[in-house]
């Protein structure tokens, strides 16, 4: 039996591929996609103002009256937005010389464990690391201790920068990975070429490798800014500054569920925008 | 190019200053799982393992972990299913809409998990699921099939046609082949992909609070209204220590016998 079906499959390369694209294809097309359709058209819906139930099929334009009407969305939205490009620019900033020296300076040893010390965080606990940041902010913990004797106090749990500081810690890695790889990637011989023309050690950086560095950049600032600008935890622990996030999860449970979708087009309209901008630089080929 | 020395050493001090700043919060939280004290102030006053049996006492706590345990699972299994079938589709057929299909894998990991998780939970409701632990393991399978999909695909790449050809030769049909040259030459991609899923299933909060009913909790979401609900409890800390090792072990073992091909994408 089962070599007359595998004959068969044998003789039909192209039944062959759709058997086995059918259940993985299906489930993301059905699962992911068709909830993104669903979650879109809940945007459109009416709800019911007194039980606030959502009326299927009952279009209406409400959700969206009613972010456009209050400017307190637009603030949510020019703040996520705002943060997380903040995150991402830091990160850059910070993820550089650590690549730099990883890829260039670091003897082989201490590259390979350096590469390690990098990914492993990333898989540690999401929420754990936000935690430990929290005993570490609040008013009594390590921080505050620690500049105590020069008279000041720990942050506490409310201020925004928090934000900007616990999601810069999450997504570092993945900035300096591709940083790291498109540091690698650039021949030797370039750099020595740019030393014999006369170009110092800055000149360099500036003319040789930094243009290099823009896809490996564009690409680790996927992550940072996507990642950034869908977090509802972070705003919620460490400070009392709402994200685009916070206002989805919480129309999501207690308030209006049109809103909450038709908030969704934000992070979403915004990503696409990113995402398209990210592989004119190169981003995709350097993931 | 050749950087002078005072280049040279700065780098290396920024460089060891930004791994203090990695590793120091998962120092001190595991610092604080020790910590005699119930009150979360620093610095720690004294040293206890109370904590740890209060931990292992608590029902709550107990019926997360299994939630957890139980999740992780069925999302890997199913998620190494859908991810190899797609990535033997993809790798070794040539079709038209190939890199849109390949777009379309990666999507869940793309778009920020708020998205996915309010996207589900509306057609959840749409249709009229209950909020389960069924519910969370659907969420989950769909992002962990891109982990076993890029492992198996990054696999593949590397593995040579040709044993596969000369099996065909000799007469071998595809099931024959793939049982006995492909399987087993994927086998170690399997095992490390599926110890990623699993770890990011075990760790992920931000698509299970939309996909988690009141009833269902996960480790991480019982953690997360904990925080909610108080500023800081001891117990909290060791679930929370629990938590890094049983993503970071899974991911270690993964690393050993992956060579390097790990990869993570979002969230």
């Amino acid at each position: 039996m089962m070599r007359r079906i595998t004959g068969w499959f044998n003789q039909h390369p192209r039944a062959t591929l759709r058997a086995l694209l059918a259940g993985p294809l299906g489930w993301i097309s059905i699962v992911y996609l068709g909830s993104l359709f669903i979650l879109l058209m809940h945007a459109f819906w009416s709800k019911d103002s007194f039980t606030g139930k959502v009326e299927p099929f009952n279009w209406t334009l409400d959700a969206f009256a009613q972010i456009l009407s209050n400017p307190v969305y637009f603030t949510i939205a020019a703040r996520t937005i705002g943060i997380a490009a903040l995150v991402t620019i830091t990160a850059a900033a910070i993820a550089l010389p650590v690549a730099y020296y990883m890829a260039r300076i670091a003897s082989p040893r201490k590259r390979a464990l350096l590469l390690v010390a990098v990914t492993m965080p990333l898989w540690a606990s999401y929420l754990v690391k936000i935690y430990a940041w929290r005993t570490i902010l609040q008013t009594n913990g390590l921080l505050g201790w620690a500049i105590s004797p020069f008279g000041l106090e720990g942050p506490g749990l409310t201020e925004i920068a928090n934000s900007w500081l616990v999601l810069t810690y999450l997504w570092l890695p993945y900035m300096i990975l591709p940083v790291y790889a498109g540091l690698e990637r650039i021949p030797n011989s370039l750099l020595e070429a740019s030393a014999d023309l006369g170009g110092r050690g800055w000149i360099t950086f500036r003319r040789v490798i930094f243009p290099q560095l823009i896809p490996a950049l564009a690409a680790g600032s996927i992550f940072t800014f996507s990642l950034s600008i869908g977090d509802y935890i972070v705003p919620d622990l460490v400070s009392d500054a709402k994200f685009i996030g916070n206002v989805i999860y919480d129309n999501s449970a207690l308030g209006s569920f049109p809103v909450a979708a038709a908030f969704s087009f934000v992070p979403i309209l915004v990503m696409i925008g990113y995402l398209l901008v990210a592989r004119r630089l190169g981003a995709f080929e350097s993931l | 190019m050749v950087e002078s020395p005072l280049v040279r050493a700065a780098l290396r001090i920024f460089t060891g200053a930004v791994m203090v700043f990695i590793y120091l919060p998962l120092v001190i939280l595991a610092v604080y799982a020790f910590n005699a004290s119930p009150l979360g102030g620093w610095p720690p006053s004294g040293f206890t393992l109370d904590w740890f049996g209060e931990a292992a006492g608590s029902p709550a706590i107990r019926d997360a972990l299994t939630n957890s345990l139980i999740v992780a699972t069925i999302s890997t299994v199913l998620a190494l299913i859908l991810g190899t079938l797609a990535a033997l589709a993809m790798q070794r057929h040539n079709f038209f809409g190939k890199n849109a299909i390949s777009f379309l894998f990666v999507l869940p990991i793309a778009l920020p998990g708020v998205v996915t998780g309010i996207s589900l939970q509306s057609s959840f409701k749409l249709f009229g699921i209950d909020l389960g632990l069924h519910t969370i393991v659907i969420a989950h399978a769909t992002f962990c099939v891109v982990v076993a999909y890029n492992n198996v695909v990054a696999r593949l790449r590397r593995l040579p046609r040709s044993p596969e050809e000369a099996s065909a030769d000799l007469g071998a049909d595809s099931w024959m082949t793939f049982r006995r040259i492909t399987l087993p030459g994927m086998r170690t991609a399997l095992l490390s992909g599926g110890l990623l899923a699993f770890a990011l299933s075990f760790d992920e909060v931000i698509v299970t609070l939309f996909a988690a009913g009141p009833g269902a909790r996960t480790l991480p979401v019982w953690v997360y209204s904990e925080l909610q609900r108080s500023y800081q409890l001891p117990v909290v800390n060791v679930v929370a220590l629990l938590l890094v090792l049983v993503s970071v072990v899974p991911v270690w073992i993964a690393q050993r016998i992956g060579g390097g091909e790990i990869t993570r994408g979002g969230r």
